[in-house]
């Protein structure tokens, strides 16, 4: 859970660095970037339209109210999933490479054909996981398909680079041995940490109102996302939010 | 150790039965991720082979690669049922 949001926001976050950028919604049948992108109301054609040349590409990318570098391409609502082609998803994504820096794909849950298009041509993925059993289980198995049949395994090119996100961490309860702690996931999956999101009340008020929660500037998980879009652009930042809160002497108290 | 963190520490720490339970589950799929595409339909061949001569279940025949540097080694395991 969080791929969604965190698609939304390492997008919001590169496009509001200046790079020009396009995130695309591989979730066919199901799409909900959209809504956590605020513009479902604009959407005209979709991903499959394109494949299927039913549209251009410049008749389907929606351009964000809110930065000017961001573009959004809709997963169709209707379509069968298998509307997704190895053939149709690259031509599109060569066509936006010629004038996107970055290329954000925001894949649906699972490990099945979807899952498998939108991590087939990554130079880079974003693992995001949950620190609970059946989460942590999947991400492996995801890692398991980029390193087996990801083009760049087929071709036997350098890896896709991966980092983990480890989200709706709640340091609390890790405290309390409730949850699994972020060396506890670093352990098993081994891949570097890209970052760390805490649960957070946040993350559904932005989604009510259709905002990517990287621009909720004050609140912990929307400044974790944004030191998650520093470090992805290599920049160095120190972990934050993996702590709990240190309690003053009454809550203590009172909590027991 | 404090009188809270004495009640603390009775609760069940599940988390750390979460890792194990994760470090086991993981490490056994990462291991069949290796092994290659045919093995299915040769445990199923073996297995019919077998079934031949002695009646056995499905789990009872496994058939693993073991790979490393200089070859690879098929393991097989037929376990045949008590009389
Ligand atoms: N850090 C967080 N704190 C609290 N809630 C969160 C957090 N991240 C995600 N959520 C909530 O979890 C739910 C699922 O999130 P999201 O849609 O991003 O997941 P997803 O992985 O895209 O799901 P799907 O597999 O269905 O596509 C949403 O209600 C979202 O608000
Ligand atoms: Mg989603």
């Amino acid at each position: 859970m969080g791929k969604t949001t965190t698609s939304a926001s390492i997008s919001t976050g590169l496009a509001r660095r200046g790079h020009k950028t396009v995130v695309i919604d591989f979730d066919v049948g199901l799409r909900n970037l959209d809504l956590i992108m605020n513009c479902e109301r604009r959407v005209v054609y979709d991903f499959v339209n394109v494949i299927q040349g039913e549209a251009s590409l410049n008749q389907a990318l929606i351009r964000d109210k809110r930065v000017d570098t961001l573009y959004i391409l809709p997963a169709s609502q209707t379509r069968e999933k298998e509307a997704l082609t190895k053939e149709g998803v690259e031509a599109v994504i060569n066509e936006l490479s010629e004038t996107f820096d970055y290329i954000v794909c925001d894949s649906p849950a699972g490990i099945e054909h979807g899952a498998q298009m939108a991590l087939y041509y990554a130079d880079e993925a974003v693992v995001v996981t949950n620190p609970e059993v059946s989460s942590v289980r999947d991400s492996d198995r995801i890692l398991g398909i980029l390193q087996s049949k990801s083009r760049r395994a087929e071709m036997s090119q350098d890896p896709v680079k991966e980092h983990l996100l480890l989200t709706r961490y709640n340091p609390e309860r890790v405290e309390r041995g409730e949850m699994l702690s972020v060396s506890d996931v670093e352990e098993i999956l081994a891949i570097p940490l890209l970052g760390v999101i805490p649960e957070s009340q946040v993350v559904l008020n932005a989604s009510n109102q259709g905002t990517p929660v990287i621009l909720e500037e004050e609140s912990d998980a929307g400044q974790a996302y944004d030191d998650a879009v520093a470090r992805l652009l290599g920049e160095e930042r120190e972990h934050r939010f993996m702590t709990a809160q240190k309690k003053g002497f009454f809550s203590r108290m009172f909590k027991g | 150790m404090s009188f809270l963190d004495y009640f603390k520490s009775k609760k069940t720490n599940t988390a750390s039965i979460a890792k194990e339970r994760l470090q086991i589950i993981v490490a056994h799929e990462r291991g069949h991720r290796e092994q290659p595409d045919y093995l299915p339909q040769l445990q199923q061949e073996l297995l019919a082979v077998i079934r031949k001569y002695v009646q056995i279940d499905d789990d009872m025949v496994q058939v693993e690669v073991d790979r490393n540097d200089s070859c690879s080694i098929l393991e097989l395991n037929v376990t045949l049922p008590e009389h």
